[in-house]
Formats: structure tokens, sequence, C-alpha cells
């Protein structure tokens, strides 16, 4: 393709990182070294992901290899997780188990149904997809469905008074979590094409494919994003409301975030 | 007897808010149990339905152990009207229906009729009722499940005077129907009041029944 960018071409779009930190100087912001610090950062961080995916992916190569990497995406994103959001209970093991399910229910359409070929070169990408895009959404909803039965406790309690069942008590709040946690990816997926151009279609306009092509992977991608988000923002859901009650059908003790 | 209470201790953060608690507590009319604020009155009653349990002794009620009974059988049979008023977002009858989802208008109006309360209420959105009336709403939303044992965990500290009278005047009604009330306040002149007997509970210890079985 003619469209690539060149070490060239990179070099001189650090002019770009300049006038970012040339703005913090003129405005005395104080931020110059931040942004250069960033800049190198994610340029040294892709730079090594970049040799990591040419190992893993490259022909010939087998996909357990790939299989491997997504399985290691997995376990670090729930510990990106639990660091996030302390003050979740067993944030760890539920964040993992989410991950694993919305991986099974994505993976298994889009490569099971073949909508695409199952090849490194697409296994990691999409995993990688599914993982960073749902990993805000099923953090809030860990969150809200904590602070949502820890503030309502005294309204928890008096529903189990009555005879509720844990689960039963606890649906109100955890509709009320998962609506918090899925509406802004459904806003974002609303405002696709109108708004902004998202990342995976201005990727590929940009390294020469089709539009039409573009757009047809991009909106796959924002199915399996919401699909990703539903998925484990209900597993978190489900998951934290069997930890959170004991099975006699009692709430257990909820620390507040200041006693972490 | 409707609870007994053998040697039960609860801890909470390395401090003994019962100690080895022994009581019974008859299935007749009202029993208060007094005490100063943190003597541990609520955590007791607590654990009547189950919401909390004891880290060492037993509790039974009416002679079977709490621990083999189904907790949330358990909790229909003995219901609690908590400190605070928790109305669920909805009206009145919306929050009637939680406790029985088939409940009719003919039962909620009785429930309703029962703890002095305008059966024309039940459209009401329940946030807008004022403390007295919204904590006699708690009350008819207890009844709706048909308990016959009542846990009242300092109701009226919340209410002024008049409203207060209104709830004890309803609360000596139903146990004149027969329902066995555990009343819990720190209001010693409201014992004296209400209570067909007293237990005073403090420092962790449920001391000798003060004015036992008042006729």
């Amino acid at each position: 393709m003619n469209d690539t960018v060149s070490w060239a071409g990179l070099a001189v779009s650090l002019l770009l990182v300049a006038a970012a930190a040339g703005i913090s100087w003129w405005q005395r912001l104080g931020l110059q070294r931040q942004i250069l610090v960033a800049a190198v950062r994610a340029l040294v961080q892709l730079l090594l992901v970049g040799a990591a995916l040419t190992l893993v992916i490259s022909p010939g190569r087998s996909i357990w290899w790939s299989w491997l990497w997504v399985a290691a995406m997995l376990g670090y994103a729930a510990t990106v997780a639990r660091r996030r959001a302390p003050e979740v209970p067993h944030l760890l093991t539920l964040a993992l188990a989410s991950f694993t399910a919305a991986a099974v229910v994505i993976l298994g359409v889009l490569f099971g149904l073949h909508v695409f070929p199952l090849t490194g070169r697409t296994l990691v990408p999409i995993a990688g997809m599914m993982v960073g895009n749902s990993m805000t959404a099923t953090v809030l909803a860990g969150r809200r469905l904590t602070d949502e039965l820890r503030d309502k406790r005294d309204e928890v309690e008096a529903r189990l008074a009555l005879g509720q069942p844990s689960r039963q008590a606890a649906t109100p709040y955890m509709r009320a979590a998962l609506r918090a946690a899925l509406t802004p990816q459904i806003e974002t997926t609303k405002a696709t094409g109108l708004v902004f151009l998202p990342g995976a279609m201005t990727g590929l306009i940009l390294a020469g494919a089709a539009p039409l092509q573009a757009v047809l992977v991009q909106t796959v991608v924002m199915f399996l994003v919401l699909a990703a988000t539903a998925t484990t923002t209900t597993v978190i859901a489900l998951g934290l409301i069997r930890r959170l009650f004991t099975p006699d059908h009692r709430l257990v003790y909820l620390p507040t975030p200041a006693d972490h | 007897m409707a609870f007994e209470f053998k040697q039960v201790s609860v801890r909470r953060v390395n401090r003994l808010v019962l100690d080895e608690v022994s009581a019974r507590i008859p299935a007749a009319g009202i029993t208060v149990v007094a005490g100063p604020s943190g003597a541990g009155k609520t955590t007791l009653l607590r654990l009547c339905n189950r919401l909390d349990i004891p880290d060492a002794g037993r509790v039974w009620y009416r002679g079977q152990p709490l621990d083999e009974l189904d907790p949330l059988a358990l909790r229909r049979r003995v219901g609690m009207v908590f400190q605070r008023p928790t109305p669920f977002p909805g009206s009145v009858a919306d929050n009637l229906a939680v406790a029985h989802p088939d409940a009719g208008a003919e039962e909620m109006t009785a429930a309703l009729t029962r703890v002095a309360l305008d059966p024309g209420l039940l459209g009401q959105d329940a946030r807008t009722l004022s403390g007295g009336e919204l904590q006699r709403m708690c009350l008819a939303r207890t009844l709706v499940t048909r308990p016959e044992t009542l846990l009242l965990d300092e109701p009226t500290s919340a209410l002024d005077a008049q409203p207060k009278q209104v709830f004890e005047a309803t609360a000596r009604d139903l146990a004149v129907q027969g329902i066995t009330i555990i009343w819990v306040t720190h209001d010693s002149a409201q014992a004296d009041r209400v209570a067909d007997r007293i237990y005073q509970l403090c420092d962790g210890h449920l001391t000798a029944a003060a004015g036992e079985a008042r006729p």
C-alpha cells in the first residue's frame, strides 16, 4: 500500500506533539513534561506491542500463540478493573469471569458463524476491541451496584424483611446499575458516523481500504462492543449479587470507599 | 414462647454487641426491649428475623431453632418495621404489592384501615406521605404478609407526639388482635405506655425484666 506511514513520517508527526507542548508552555500550563512523557510512552508501548504482534500473528505461526495472547489480555484487563475500583469486592475474579463470558459469546458468533476467518490476524484485534471497549462499562456497573446496595441498605433490607429472596431484593438496584453502565455505549453507537468517525474505520481508510469495506468492519466492531458491554456488565452484576448476599439471604457488610 | 435466646453473643469489629444473652420472650402482647442507644437492641431484633446471625449461642422461634427454618418463610411470619421509614419507589399500592404481589384492592384497603390510614391514599406516591403516615404505611406493608409476630425497631423515634400516639394505639390494636409484638425503644415513657412486659438491655446483657407481666 502506498498510504502507509514511513519512519520519516512518524518523526514529522512528532511536530504535533511539539505543538501540544508549545501550547502548554505558551499558556503556562506546566504540562510540557507530561505531554512528552505520554507521547514517548505511547510510542514505545505501541512499538513493543507491534513487535510482539508481528511475532504472534505472522504467517505460519500456530494460532495457539494468538489464543495465549487473548488469555493474557483477559487476565491483565481483570487486574486493571480491580485496580480501578478497589471498593468493589471480588472484582478480580468477577471481571475475569465477565470478560471470559463476553469472549465466548463474541468470538463464538464472529468466528463460529464465519463473519471473520479465524486467524491470529483477526482473533487478537477483535479480542482487544472487546476487552478495551467494555472495560469502562464493566467497572462502572460493578461500582454502581456496590454503591447502590451500600447506600440503600435500609431499603434492600426492608425488601429482605418482607420475605423477598436476595436476587429479587437486589433487582431494582441491579437494573439501575446496568442502565447507567450501558447507556453511554448505546449513545455512542447512535452517534457513530454523525458525530465522529470511529477508530477502526478511520484506520482502515487511512491504510487504503475501500470506504464500504471499512464501514462493514466498523459496524461489526460496534455491534461486538455493544454485545461485549451488555455481557460483561450483566455477568459482573449477577456475580456481585451472589457475593454480596449470603446463601441465607442476608446483605453482607459493605465498607465505604473511604475505608480502602 | 415466641423467642428464646440461649447464650447468644454477637461481635462487631472487635466489640461485643451482645454478650451471652439468654432470655425468653412470650408469644403474647407487647414485649418492650428498652435500653440506651448502642446497647445492642437493634441487633437483638435483627437476630429474630435472621437479618443478622449470632456469632455464638442459638435462637429458637416457637420451639424451633431459627437456623433450621427457611429464612424467607420465617421473615413472612416475623415482620419488621425499621427505625427510618423505607418507602419503595411508586404509589402506596405499589409498596404493598412488593410485600404481596397478588394482594387485591380489598386486601390493601383492609391493611391501610388496620393501621388507621385512609384507603384513599392507595394511589398516592408513597414519598409524598408525612412521616407518621409513611411509618404506618410500612407497618401496613408488613401486615399484608400476614405475620404472626412483629418486630418494631424504634418506629416512632422520628415522629411528633400526635403521630406517635396514633402509631402506639395502632400497635396496641394489633396486639389485641393476636399479633405478638417485640418493640425496641430507648424512650422509657413509651415503654411504660405500650408494654405488657419490659426487658432492659444494657452493656450487651439483657438484665432482669422490669415491670414484668403487666396484666
